[in-house]
């Protein structure tokens, strides 16, 4: 591979990028050792504190199964309660009614502008006020109510984003052939507009499932992550490990995610019936993508 | 009216709430920028290294990564960063794990930047003769920095609400006090207003600051 910003090497180059690569490996050997030192002096290593996970189906079904479930329940009812209210609050905000646009804005960067966290913590207390739910069932309403409110003004955004990219002579061909303005909207824009939001649909989804950590961490809702402190304390203080087994879970099923938003986004920029336009999947583009009209929700991913 | 304020030290908790975004931005800041410049480097194993990190890191939930530091780096592996109380270990167990997860957003950022320069910059440095090193930190990395004010802004707003998540460990920062008070106190509406406005005071003018900063110093083209 070469790349603009260095020459395609000779040897003396060559024996220079080996001399670094060298360089390198001992510098991450050290540290490999350092922290494997650490974790063995702390008998975190034994086999014993990783045996649970390995020989017998009990800590996956008494903790990290239930978990995951309650993980992807949040996730799921977070997405398809937040995607109507972001479509409806994103097409609010590019209404010609000044009395539509600036509520819709308004909303989108108030709940832009607080963490998720914060809103969660407040709905939990809502609901234990104003509410008689059950706490099992008033936890996750809480996680879910949290994430839709941020989730719904980031994907109003998306959604925004998606139809400002279709080019203005779709609108004036809709208006030639009589068609209204709310049928324009339905019947030509959101489809087309689906189509180059749906990569950072997709990609939003990892941020949902990322913030679902969040409500076992304050509000105690026994997701995935909250599965680490029983297990730790069942186990023998296997705290290292059962760190390690719920991130891999986390990394497997986001980078599902992940490599399928940018699957998706590969696949709809060659496409011929599209624009070519797609909204871009986060923060940092890709080399491929520079000329390309797109435009990108930077919304710095939240947690 | 805000007689429920009493007794509650708000200002002390959002300057913790400052304090940790500051660190972490620099913290970021630093390690973003090595593994961006690892990332574009001509050494295939960084470049690996940087890959791989950035995937790994944006894929884990920043709670995880804080609740390890805490549970894991901490109480399992007794690394306290040279603090001795424990509210000062906290505190830098937290800047750990809000730059390490916050680096990969940065790099990414950057490099999305550094696709900004023009090609034949790069290619006019390495005419003149300069090295890898040298076109990277004299010709690419300023323009690509001033290119990205504006998503880096982003990702300091971000920064900034999830410094939240280190309430998870006891950081007494903003949303930990909230916490706190909205169990406490019988002024659901009052305080949870208190907070929404204290984080719209410290993200909306960062956003409006950085913004006109990226109009000033954008490279005409």
């Amino acid at each position: 591979m070469t790349s603009v910003l260095y020459d395609a090497q000779g040897p003396r180059a060559k024996r220079r990028n080996i001399l670094y690569t060298v360089l390198f490996v001992l510098g991450a050997a050290a540290v490999v050792w350092w922290v494997y030192d650490g974790l063995a002096s702390k008998h975190q290593l034994d086999w014993i504190k990783w045996k649970p996970f390995f020989t017998s189906s009990q800590p996956w079904e008494t903790y990290i199964w239930p978990g995951l479930q309650n993980t992807l329940k949040a996730a799921f009812f977070a997405l398809i309660i937040a995607l109507p209210l972001g479509a409806l609050f994103g097409i609010g905000r590019l209404s010609d009614h000044r009395w539509m646009r600036a509520p819709s804005g308004a909303v989108v960067e108030f709940f832009r502008a607080i963490p998720v966290l914060i809103l969660m913590l407040i709905a939990n207390q809502a609901y234990f006020e104003y509410t008689s739910l059950d706490p099992d069932t008033r936890l996750l309403y809480a996680v879910i109510t949290g994430l839709v409110l941020y989730n719904a003004s980031v994907l109003a955004e998306i959604v925004r984003a998606g139809i400002l990219t279709l080019p203005s002579g779709q609108t004036d061909a809709a208006k030639a052939i009589g068609m209204r303005k709310g049928q324009t909207m339905v019947f030509v824009l959101l489809p087309q507009a689906v189509t180059a939001m749906l990569p950072a649909i997709v990609s939003q989804v990892v941020v949902i499932v990322k913030d679902t950590a969040l409500g076992g961490a304050v509000l105690s809702f026994p997701e995935l992550l909250a599965s680490v402190r029983p297990m730790a304390a069942n186990y023998g203080a296997n705290t290292i490990a059962c760190f390690t087994i719920i991130a891999v879970i986390y990394l497997a099923v986001n980078f599902a995610l992940t490599s399928f938003a940018s699957w998706l986004e590969q696949r709809l920029r060659r496409a011929k019936k599209s624009t070519g336009a797609v909204v871009g999947t986060g923060p940092g583009g890709d080399l491929e993508t520079i000329g390309a009209p797109s435009l990108r929700i930077d919304d710095g991913h939240a947690v | 009216m805000f007689d429920f304020l009493d007794g509650y030290d708000l200002l002390g908790a959002f300057w913790v709430t400052v304090q940790l975004t500051v660190y972490s931005a620099l913290g970021s800041l630093i390690w973003g920028t090595l593994l961006a410049g690892m990332k574009v480097s001509p050494v295939p194993l960084m470049r690996g290294f940087a890959t791989g990190y950035i995937n790994v890191v944006r894929n884990i939930p920043l709670t995880v990564i804080i609740m390890f530091s805490s549970l894991g780096l901490y109480s399992t592996l007794a690394v306290s960063l040279g603090a001795t109380d424990i509210t000062g270990i906290n505190f830098r167990l937290a800047v750990l794990a809000l730059s390490a997860y916050t680096a990969a957003f940065v790099c990414e950022a950057l490099r999305s930047g550094i696709n900004t320069v023009p090609v034949g910059q790069a290619e006019a440095a390495r005419a003149l003769g300069l090295s890898f090193t040298q076109v990277l930190r004299l010709i690419i990395l300023p323009q690509a920095f001033r290119a990205v004010v504006n998503p880096l802004s982003n990702v300091l707003i971000a920064l900034t609400k999830n410094t939240t998540v280190a309430s998870a460990i006891g950081v007494a920062e903003a949303s930990y006090l909230m916490k706190k008070m909205i169990e406490n106190e019988a002024q659901l509406l009052l305080i949870s207003a208190v907070f929404a406005f204290g984080f719209i005071v410290l993200t909306l003018p960062t956003g409006l600051i950085l913004g006109w900063v990226s109009k000033k110093v954008a490279v005409k083209r």
